[in-house]
Formats: C-alpha cells, sequence, structure tokens
C-alpha cells in the first residue's frame, strides 16, 4: 500500500508552499505594482485584528478615536476583565474541553485510522464507510437528540456535557488512515516478530512515524473546540460553565456596550491561537494544505 | 488466555482489531447514528420538552411550507451561498495566483492572509459589529463622517443588514480559500507553462486552457466546502444582532438560527427538528449537485 500519485502531487504541492514560488517572475514595474496591491490588501486583511488589539488598550474615552495607536495606552481593561473572575472561569472551560477532546480525539482517530489501514479482517470496509458517512451528517441536526441525551443522563451544563459529542472526528479518522498507509508493513511485521503484541506495535512503531499528521490533527481538533460556539451555547445555561465564545455572547445584554471591555475579551480569545500560529506558522499552513486538499 | 493462544495468527488480527475499534464503535452508534434516526422520528412529531412525544405524521413539514417566516429564511440562506461563495472564490483566486508570483516577504503578505481565519467567528463578529455602530462609536461612520459622506444604518437596516453580515464571514474564510488555491496553483507541473511560453501562447489562453482546467479538482472541492459553510451559517448572525437574532426583521435569519430559535426559545423540538431534516436534504442536493455539475464537464 502506497501513497497514490494524488497524495503524491499534495504533499508536492505543500512542501512547496514553503518554499518560493514556482512562477518564472520577471522583474518588472508590473511587479512592483503587484507587490504594493498584495500588501496593502493585507494590510487590510489584518485591520479589524489591529483595531481590536488597539482598542483593548484605550480607555473607555478613546474607543472613538480613529487611531491605532493609543495616545494613553492602558492595562486597566485587562485588569478589569481578569479581575472579573468570570471570564477566567471561562477561558479555563474552554481550555479544558478543548484540551480533553483534542487528546480524545488524535488517540481514538488514531487507533481506528491505525486498525482500519493495518489490519485485514471482515468488515472494515463497512465500519470505514459507516464513520465515513457521519461527515455528511450536519451538527445542527444532531444537537436537538444531544440535548435530549444530555438531559436525560444529566449532563446538561456539566463540562462532560459540552465535551461528549467532540471526543472522536470522521474527519481524523480519514486523515490518520491516509498517513498510516505510508507506515511500511515490513515494519508492523517485524515489531510483530520481534514480539510486540499489537497495542505497542502502534504505540511505539507507528505513532513516531505519523508524528506531522498527529500534530496536524490535533491543531485543527483544539481550534475547532476552542472556537465551537452553537452546541456550548445549547448545552450550558450557568454562567460558571460558558465557554469563552459562549460567554462572549452575554457582552450585549446591556443596551449600552461598553466597546473596550468586548475588545479586551475578543482579543484574549484571540490571542492563544495567534500566537499558537506565528510560532508554527509553516506547519500549519502545510496541515491546512493536506487536510484540506484530501478532505 | 489459552483460548486466546489457539487462535491462528489471522483469528488473533480479528479479536485485536475489534477491540481496537469497540469503544470507537460504541461512540459512533450513540452519538451520531442513534441521534441522527432521532432527529428524523421527531420530526415527525409534536413536543414541548415536558410533555409527551406524539405522532403528527407530516404535521411539521406542512407547517414548514405554510410558515411565512421559513420561506424568507430560505431566501436569506440561499443569499448567503449564492453571494458568498462566487464572491469569495474569485477574490481568493485573484489573490493566490498573484501571491504565488511573489517573492519578496512572500512568506508575510501570506500570514496577513490567512490570520483571521485562525481567529473566533463570535470575536469578529463582535469586532465587525463594532465597526457597523453609527457615529460616534463605529469606525466605519466616523471614516464617513471625516470624509462628509452620510452616515450608513449598517446592521439597523433591512436592505444592509444581510450583506454587513456577509462580509466578516467572507472576510473570515479567504485566507483558508487562498491557501488551498495556491497549494493548487502549486501542483500544476511548470513544463505546461514552459510549453505554452515557447509555443507563444497568450496570457489569457494559458489561464483558461491550463490553469483553471488543471485546478478543477481544488475549484470543486472549494465550492462544496464553502457552499456547505455558508449554508450553516450561524455564528456571525447570532453575534452581530443579539438583541434581535436574525433580525431586523429576519432580514438576517438564517436557517440555522430558526432551529436554534424553535428548539430553544420556543421549545417545539418536532418542529425544529423538521428544519434540521430539510437542511441535512438541502446540504446533501447542493454537495452532490456541485460534484455532479463540475466534474463531469
Amino acid at each position: 500500500m502506497s501513497a497514490t500519485a494524488e497524495e503524491l502531487k499534495v504533499r508536492a504541492s505543500a512542501q512547496s508552499l514553503l518554499k518560493g514560488s514556482s512562477a518564472p517572475v520577471k522583474r518588472s514595474w508590473g511587479q512592483y505594482v503587484r507587490w504594493i496591491l498584495l500588501f496593502a490588501g493585507g494590510v487590510l486583511m489584518v485591520m479589524p485584528l489591529a483595531y481590536m488589539m488597539s482598542t483593548s488598550f484605550k480607555y473607555s474615552f478613546e474607543v472613538y478615536n480613529l487611531n491605532l495607536i493609543p495616545e494613553e495606552p492602558t492595562l486597566e481593561n485587562y485588569e478589569y476583565v481578569l479581575r472579573d473572575g468570570r471570564f477566567m472561569q471561562w477561558f479555563v472551560n474552554s481550555l479544558i474541553v478543548a484540551t480533553l477532546t483534542t487528546i480524545s480525539s488524535v488517540l481514538f482517530d488514531s487507533l481506528v485510522g491505525y486498525t482500519l489501514c493495518k489490519f485485514r479482517f471482515r468488515g472494515r470496509y463497512i465500519v470505514f464507510i459507516a464513520i465515513l458517512s457521519t461527515l455528511m451528517i450536519p451538527t445542527e441536526m444532531l444537537v436537538i437528540p444531544w440535548y435530549l441525551m444530555a438531559q436525560q443522563f444529566g449532563w446538561l451544563d456539566t463540562t462532560w456535557g459540552i465535551m461528549f459529542p467532540g471526543l472522536m472526528t470522521a474527519f481524523g479518522v480519514f486523515l490518520m488512515k491516509q498517513f498510516f498507509e505510508t507506515v511500511p508493513d515490513d515494519f508492523i511485521e517485524a515489531a510483530r516478530i520481534d514480539g510486540l503484541n499489537e497495542l505497542q506495535i502502534w504505540w511505539i512503531v507507528a505513532m513516531p512515524l505519523v508524528k506531522p499528521a498527529l500534530a496536524a490533527l490535533a491543531i485543527f481538533v483544539f481550534l475547532g473546540n476552542w472556537t465551537a460556539f452553537i452546541w456550548p451555547l445549547i448545552v450550558t445555561n450557568s454562567q460558571e460553565m460558558y465557554t469563552l465564545p459562549v460567554g462572549l455572547t452575554t457582552f450585549s445584554v446591556e443596551q449600552a456596550v461598553e466597546w473596550e471591555l468586548v475588545m479586551t475579551g475578543a482579543a484574549i480569545s484571540v490571542l492563544p491561537t495567534l500566537v499558537v500560529f506565528l510560532i508554527f506558522q509553516r506547519f500549519i499552513i502545510r496541515g491546512v494544505v493536506m487536510a484540506g486538499l484530501k478532505g | 488466555m489459552s483460548f486466546y493462544e489457539k487462535l491462528s495468527v489471522r483469528q488473533k488480527q480479528t479479536v485485536w482489531a475489534w477491540g481496537f475499534l469497540a469503544i470507537p464503535i460504541i461512540f459512533y452508534v450513540v452519538v451520531r447514528f442513534y441521534p441522527t434516526v432521532n432527529a428524523i422520528i421527531l420530526s415527525f412529531q409534536e413536543w414541548n420538552l415536558l410533555g409527551a412525544r406524539t405522532w403528527a405524521g407530516f404535521d411539521n413539514y406542512i407547517t414548514l411550507y405554510h410558515d411565512p417566516v421559513f420561506w424568507q429564511v430560505f431566501r436569506n440562506t440561499f443569499v448567503y451561498l449564492l453571494i458568498g461563495t462566487p464572491l469569495s472564490l474569485v477574490l481568493a483566486f485573484i489573490i493566490a495566483y498573484h501571491l504565488d508570483r511573489v517573492r519578496f516577504l512572500h512568506g508575510t503578505i501570506r500570514a496577513l492572509y490567512f490570520l483571521p481565519f485562525m481567529t473566533s467567528a463570535v470575536a469578529m463578529a463582535w469586532v465587525w459589529r463594532w465597526f457597523y455602530q453609527p457615529v460616534p462609536i463605529g469606525l466605519f461612520n466616523n471614516m464617513l463622517a471625516t470624509f462628509g459622506i452620510s452616515q450608513i444604518a449598517f446592521l439597523n437596516s433591512t436592505t444592509n443588514a444581510l450583506p454587513a453580515v456577509l462580509a466578516p464571514a467572507i472576510w473570515a474564510g479567504l485566507g483558508f480559500q487562498i491557501i488551498i488555491f495556491m497549494a493548487g496553483l502549486r501542483a500544476i507541473p511548470k513544463t505546461y507553462y514552459e510549453a505554452a511560453h515557447i509555443d507563444g501562447v497568450s496570457g489569457w489562453t494559458i489561464m483558461s486552457e491550463i490553469t483553471l482546467p488543471l485546478l478543477k479538482p481544488t475549484i470543486v472541492f472549494l465550492v462544496v466546502f464553502s457552499s456547505i459553510g455558508f449554508l450553516r451559517i450561524f455564528d456571525h448572525v447570532f453575534n452581530m444582532t443579539t438583541n434581535n437574532p436574525g433580525g431586523p426583521l429576519n432580514s438576517t435569519k438564517p436557517l440555522v438560527l430558526m432551529i436554534y430559535d424553535t428548539a430553544f426559545n420556543s421549545f417545539d423540538m418536532g418542529y425544529a427538528a423538521a428544519q434540521t431534516v430539510v437542511l441535512f436534504v438541502i446540504l446533501l442536493i447542493v454537495s452532490l449537485l456541485q460534484l455532479r455539475l463540475l466534474q463531469d464537464r
């Protein structure tokens, strides 16, 4: 079982994305104009983020100022939001939910992907198709039955209630199965002869060989759960159980919105992902391409 | 253990395989398949979450057919789809095409376009909502004011609100589409272009005869992927119109928001389930149609 031509092409293009352009580039005036327009467009793209950050450091009387650099920068908003306590609670809730679902998804998705790829047994094709078919079902169709389940089992308004639908993802199974195809069967056979049991082979031999795919999957699952909105909104009803996105929504309760505080909240909820992105940029873009073109 | 020892190598493998799959299979049956069936059954029932579930036949679907709000919502949902998908794809393609030809600070510019994709829809909906406020709060209206242009009611107007909600949704997804387009462009063998240059083929012909046809798998993927995204739009709408979700006068309400309202504000579970089934069918038809249309040509 080797990689198909299509997969090799995808992988090659993912690699080349990280290097310079492949297209021949002539030095000309047109080239400068192109660069300036693209750069201006890029700056425009991050403007909302820049204004969010800038406003989080402004006093309320300066919110209406169009300047990006605050005249009197202050940390007052951050102090206020952090001292409020609720916000820290939401942050922690989001962190717990996103971390635990990521660990669970990565472990189970890779275990299932590995099993469906490396074991020969009757019914494996049916299991694979059945799991893949769940990708066609929109979450919105499931939230009502999930709510009823959560209600029945007393999971409403609990961390477990927020987490249970996200413990595994069909997309992850698909992705991992594709990547385990690249692990030679000989390695597994050799490990078997050395006397390792199947669980050890998966964990010690196969898993380290697909680390890049595991990391890409982990980033996607974490990001997905960190920003998830509709299900946490439905399953939680007390403020202490909210996740960050749900908590942010409550800023609108009063007619008069305190924009500098909202922007501080938004900044805190976005900052971790931005930091992760700036550190692991190459890696994430490669993951997007591989995941995107295979999905 | 002795039972296990007696098994053949192949049988042992089968035991291991099903052992590994046991928990995941339970998960998929309980958390994916059973709820799907339950949603479909519920769509033929009447239930307010407290009393008993009673059979209602096709009542929910008939009510839906005669509900003027549903048709408004249906229209909105397709406006999101029919403006959002083509607009975002054309923009993404133009940017990707040119970005592919830029060497200087290539990575930095790419990061600028990609950053919004990493942010949460809820946080960004709030930033945009702030931009759209009237003077003296909102950024856009403040800018207009400095140029002496009259104010625009972005979110409070039945005609402006939907485009105003759609814009940040397009903005947020652009980075992903650009990256995928660039990967698609890089996958086209350079030799094709070299051959075209030797033959003296013009730029536009290269685009229509080489680049676009070879990019078809990428285009198909992105059309289906972003269509599904726009048909399921919720986070942006909900957070930009929280005082009156889907307003003003339902002019921005998409199907998912109607489902949420019906189920968790009106507690009309059967009716909401029928709406989810409709959403499911629309998603299915749209993606099958697009796959067929784009792949045959």
